[in-house]
């Protein structure tokens, strides 16, 4: 099972910043070690939901850097709505976390 | 005659079964349907572009781009999107110069703001090239990041 997530989001005024670190390797399957080369193991799909609904996604590749780190924005939410975060690899792992929007400093 | 056109059905099909079960193997249980294969692998930005439907995108000031001008760690290349165009529904970003450019398509829905930031990898000195879907129309630009290999800086 992979670590979990790190999500952070702060509201500020209308809109919410969400910042989210991920734990993966994201194998291109062009690095060698011992002669061998590592398979391809990287998140393809990621899905973040506020209260429940869909508000951003994403389809990506092996190219994201390893641990991979993403920012968006999300309009409406208050402190304390849940702001779900969902990722999908393609060996068919998946990791779901959540977190409450915080009020900005 | 007859025969020779058997065994060369026969090794066709074999070689065909072949390719299924690597296929299989190379990429085993495709989590999401809409993963756009043909794009991924895409060899070019372009041939990328095109499997997603947005080959004719039109050049546009109203799409941002901020990456760094010269990245001194290609394994981690900080790259922040911001659309300005009304009704944007998707960002997707080509690294041009990567053996495979199509590194991924974002997704706002209603209660999102067209922006994300990322952070890729670069095998070399590549133009960071951004498509924007609104309003079923495509929008492009792109910002050239300088790669510096071997670590001692330039």
């Amino acid at each position: 099972m992979a670590d979990p997530m790190k999500i952070r989001a702060t509201v500020e005024g209308d809109v919410t910043d969400v910042r989210v670190l991920m734990a993966h390797p994201m194998e291109t399957g062009q690095r060698s070690q011992g002669g061998k080369k590592v398979p391809l193991h990287f998140i393809q799909n990621i899905t973040a939901q506020l209260n429940g609904k869909t508000v951003f996604s994403a389809d990506i590749s092996q190219a994201i850097s390893r641990n991979p780190v993403f920012a968006f924005k999300v309009k409406g939410a208050k402190a304390g709505d849940k702001i779900t975060v969902i990722w999908k690899d393609n060996k068919g792992e998946s990791r779901t976390d959540e977190t409450t929007v915080r009020g900005g400093s | 005659m007859q025969q020779t056109r058997r065994s060369v059905i026969k090794a066709g099909g074999a070689l065909g079964l072949l390719a299924l079960a690597g296929t299989a193997l190379l990429k085993p249980g495709r989590a999401h349907a809409a993963w756009n294969q043909s794009a991924f692998e895409a060899k070019s930005a372009i041939d990328a572009m095109k499997a997603l439907g947005m080959g004719n995108a039109e050049e546009s000031k109203d799409i941002v781009i901020r990456a760094p001008d010269i990245a001194e760690n290609g394994a981690v290349v900080p790259i922040d999107v911001t659309s300005n165009i009304p009704g944007t529904t998707s960002i997707s970003v080509f690294i041009e110069k990567n053996p495979f450019p199509y590194t991924g398509t974002f997704d706002f829905a209603a209660g999102s703001v067209p922006f994300v930031h990322l952070r890729a990898k670069m095998g070399e000195t590549s133009p960071v090239r951004v498509v924007v879907a609104a309003g079923g129309k495509h929008y492009t630009t792109a910002k050239e990041v300088k790669v510096t290999i071997g670590g001692c800086g330039g």
